[in-house]
């Protein structure tokens, strides 16, 4: 690319080139921002489609084992705890406020209040994993698999801190310490650009321990009161293989949108928006309202059955 | 090129500064944002997949030579059919066109200087190389054996590479899915000025087509063969029948991709055949917005037919009779097409060059395959056609008969402008013949056989099917020594036939306005729009070689079009 920047400079194509009064970030085979901003707003939304047809399998399966199994998805809903669901849905629904206040300071191009919007933003989405990891490995102490794997049972899930919790903070710690390590060196250097980047890392990675310390101070609170079923379908498994598919779809999905407000956040701190060139935060924020889009039907469809 | 100057005049300085020598060094290619590297590219990787795949259908067809065991074992016999459909269809006919030969065009005919989205181009050109390593991983370490169509519950036991195969399946389909969000955003937002919906070449709208199908279908195979691959590392039972799963879902699923994936396979390429019926018969199109909603309604009732693949499956009788009803509406849609470039050929000054030539057999051989569909959407027949050679000789009729022809059509029409050298009309011709005959006596008497009982995916056979197998083996290398021929003479071409001019056939669509090759930019001056099909604009200028457009020459060159030459 750069190869090509250089003849694009090198006077071979000058002319051509000046005649668009190009702006910093213009690719160069588009003819002005509004063309560029119009192409990706429909790359955006047109990849939103794939994203809903990509869940769309899912949700079919859903439908129809939920179709041909009723009294399954009635049982199995009992083992979700509602009230962390729901609290999972403040947060999201809370992020995607933070997300649309900080398009809205992107186009205004106060680049400050985008980072600070977006920093937000991704420590919502860090509790929301921490939620979500302390409601996993809770069922997996209590041997609540996918269909093959499914093998309840209740009294094992009274024995203080979960291993599988702890095997699965192993790499948000690690992270942390990484991301806080990178912070304190940057606190050395000039300019305070990396340290509050690598801070702002570091802080959303510390969402993660938010959302698991909520979490387990919750399940500690309610006392470990437990679903105790008299007799449980032998295919309730299937409800679970499809609860981990499409939460742990939605997980992914929430972890890719981390690091695309990474990249915001970077870019916001580097000062790229304008009033006339805004259109990664608005795009990214689109992404984003989608995954928390997605949760809302999750939420329902899963821990809200009758 | 008689005269450089006057030809830098019109076409711009490209033709000594051009896309292939701007820069040098491999990096300049695998970090390109270039869409006409990428096409090259492209091409190269699916001619390579076109080749390890054909190579296997050879074998499969010399196995298939006498009725008992030559070389292959019924397991390798599995394995080989299974690798051959794979890769020909992932790795190589759905990117084929659109892909190779789109990504090259496309924005050269809207008159843009790239697409929408250079970086997207690139990766999903990586994701294409990916995703056919895992594939090719999958044939090395463990083989596969389930057929392209990975049927459950047979792909949850097969000890063969399932999971690899399918991942890699599954990264293909996002490299399609990218090709396609930029065809449409580039289509959308990027055409030159004048240029509206209903100015655009019909290949575009072909590709247009195509992008929508990819986006909208290409997903629901992402999460179906996700789902496949957790099923068989965990058994989550959803398509497993032994833990309560439904194995006739996966079916419909994969269906519902796969169908609509046979219109991203035909779609580009009759798109391809449209402008070159047009150009070779020197005539307007026929029809042109029928042409053009005929590629989208194709296109939608693409999405509502997919039950026809599962006629024998248990479903509901009901469902049987309505999507058997709605292939038929395919036909109809498929039929403009054909009645429009037969018209647009009919009292057209037709130039039976190499492209046109395989524009004809195109004609011919997807009018085989296109109406022996009808066949199989009839219920009764069907049932007796169900998984024998009739099934296989049809859809080869459309994907090979089809696809294949369009493509080599499209290589030959557009290879002049890719790399500024021309071919040798006789190699094309020769080129054409071989496929088009060995294609014929490999698939016809496949659909004899099939309709006498012959069953598909058999490594033995009864010996009165034995004739019959063996003109298919014939045929079948006939037509693998025409496309060695084919490509060798594209190669040779490449770098050693004689160079020539920018417009050599008096196309009047916009990449024709450039050099060939094309300079770094497409395009060195501004893109005049002219109509695609209004060839009165395109004079002969016998100084350049030629065609130019007639506000470029003196007044009084001649309006008659020059046939293109030929031997």
């Amino acid at each position: 690319m750069s190869i090509e920047h250089g003849v694009h400079h090198d006077g071979l194509h000058g002319d051509h080139h000046d005649a668009h009064h190009h702006g910093k970030f213009i690719a160069h085979h588009f003819d002005s921002a509004e063309q560029q901003f119009d192409a990706g707003k429909m790359g955006i939304w047109v990849f939103l489609v794939t994203e809903v047809l990509f869940f769309s399998g899912l949700f079919c399966a859903y439908i129809l084992y939920r179709y041909h199994h009723p009294e399954i998805f009635v049982q199995a809903h009992h083992f979700l705890d509602k009230v962390l669901g729901a609290g999972n849905t403040i947060v999201l629904l809370f992020s995607s406020l933070t997300m649309a206040l900080a398009v809205r300071a992107s186009q205004l191009g106060q680049n400050r209040s985008v980072a600070i919007y977006v920093l937000i933003t991704m420590v919502c989405a860090s509790i929301f994993l921490g939620v979500k990891a302390v409601e996993y490995t809770h069922k997996w102490d209590m041997g609540i698999f996918v269909r093959s794997f499914f093998q309840y049972d209740d009294h094992h899930h009274a024995e203080g801190i979960s291993r599988y919790l702890i095997l699965a903070s192993i790499v948000p710690g690690a992270l942390l310490a990484c991301f806080g390590g990178l912070a304190l060196l940057g606190m050395t250097s000039k300019g305070g650009f990396e340290k509050a980047f690598w801070g702002g890392m570091a802080i959303m990675v510390l969402g993660y321990f938010i959302g698991v310390g909520g979490g387990m101070f919750y399940m500690g609170m309610s006392g470990g009161e437990h679903y105790t079923p008299t007799e449980l379908h032998h295919d309730i498994g299937i409800f679970f293989s499809i609860y981990y598919c499409m939460t742990g779809l939605h997980a992914f999905h929430v972890i890719g949108g981390i690091i695309a407000l990474a990249w915001i956040y970077y870019r916001s701190l580097a000062c790229h928006w304008r009033p006339d060139y805004f259109g990664p935060v608005d795009n990214v924020g689109l992404y984003w309202h989608l995954v928390d889009l997605i949760w809302i039907f999750l939420f329902p469809l899963l821990y809200l059955i009758n | 090129m008689s005269n450089p100057s006057l030809a830098q005049q019109y076409f711009g300085h490209a033709a000594q500064h051009n896309y292939l020598n701007v820069s040098k060094g491999w990096k300049s290619w695998a970090f390109t944002l270039d869409h006409k590297r990428i096409g090259v590219m492209y091409l190269i990787g699916v001619t390579f997949a076109l080749l390890l795949a054909g190579v296997f259908a050879l074998l499969l067809r010399a196995e298939l030579f006498t009725p008992n065991k030559m070389f292959l074992s019924e397991a390798q016999y599995n394995q080989m059919f299974t690798l051959h459909g794979a890769i020909m269809v992932f790795a190589f006919i759905i990117p084929s066109i659109p892909a190779a030969l789109g990504n090259f065009v496309l924005p050269m005919m809207l008159g843009a200087k790239d697409v929408a989205f250079p970086r997207l181009n690139l990766m999903s050109f990586y994701l294409w190389v990916i995703g056919t390593i895992f594939l090719v991983i999958a044939m090395i370490t463990n083989s596969l054996d389930t057929g392209w169509t990975f049927y459950t519950p047979y792909s949850i036991r097969t000890s063969t590479g399932v999971v690899a195969a399918t991942f890699g399946a599954f990264v293909l389909g996002f490299s399609s899915i990218f090709t396609g969000i930029n065809f449409l955003v580039t289509v959308h937002t990027m055409r030159a000025p004048g240029m509206g919906w209903f100015q655009m070449p019909l290949f575009i709208w072909g590709l247009y087509a195509t992008a929508i199908i990819q986006v909208l279908a290409t997903p629901v195979l992402g999460i179906t063969l996700l789902m496949l691959i957790a099923e068989r590392l965990l058994h989550i039972g959803i398509f497993d029948p032994k833990y309560g799963g439904d194995p006739v879902l996966f079916q419909h699923f994969f269906w519902f991709y796969s169908h609509p994936a046979v219109y991203i396979m035909i779609l580009p390429g009759m798109g391809v055949i449209s402008e070159l019926i047009s150009v070779y018969s020197r005539k307007k199109i026929f029809g042109y917005s029928f042409i053009a909603f005929s590629s989208v309604a194709i296109a939608i009732l693409g999405f509502l037919v997919w039950g026809h693949h599962m006629f024998t499956s248990g479903q509901s009788e009901l469902v049987t009779l309505i999507f058997s009803a709605i292939t038929f509406t395919v036909a109809i849609p498929s039929a403009v097409k054909v009645f429009n470039w037969l018209s647009t050929m009919y009292k057209g000054c037709i130039a039976l060059v190499t492209p046109m030539l395989f524009a004809m057999s195109f004609i011919f051989l997807f009018g085989i395959g296109g109406l022996t569909g009808l066949f199989l959407a009839t219920l009764r027949t069907d049932i007796h056609l169900h998984d024998t050679y009739f099934v296989v000789a049809h859809f080869h009729y459309v994907m090979v008969g089809g696809t294949l022809t369009a493509l080599f059509g499209g290589l030959f029409h557009w290879w002049p402008k890719m790399f500024g050298r021309m071919y040798n009309e006789l190699c094309g011709k020769i080129t054409c013949l071989l496929v088009f005959v060995g294609f014929n006596v490999t698939f016809f008497p496949q659909f004899v056989m099939g309709s006498r009982g012959m069953p598909r995916r058999y490594a033995r056979y009864d010996i009165e099917f034995e004739a019959f197998h063996q003109w298919s083996t014939i045929g079948a290398m006939i037509l693998g020594v025409g496309v060695v021929i084919g490509f060798a003479t594209l190669v040779y071409a490449a770098f050693r036939g004689p160079r020539c001019a920018g417009n050599p056939f008096g196309a009047a669509t916009l990449e024709w306005q450039s050099s060939s090759p094309p300079s770094f930019h497409n395009f060195d001056h501004k893109v005049e729009f002219t109509s695609p099909y209004d060839f009165s604009t395109q004079v002969y200028d016998e100084e350049l070689d030629s065609y130019v457009h007639r506000n470029f020459t003196a007044p009084a060159k001649p309006a008659v079009p020059v046939q293109p030459q030929s031997i």
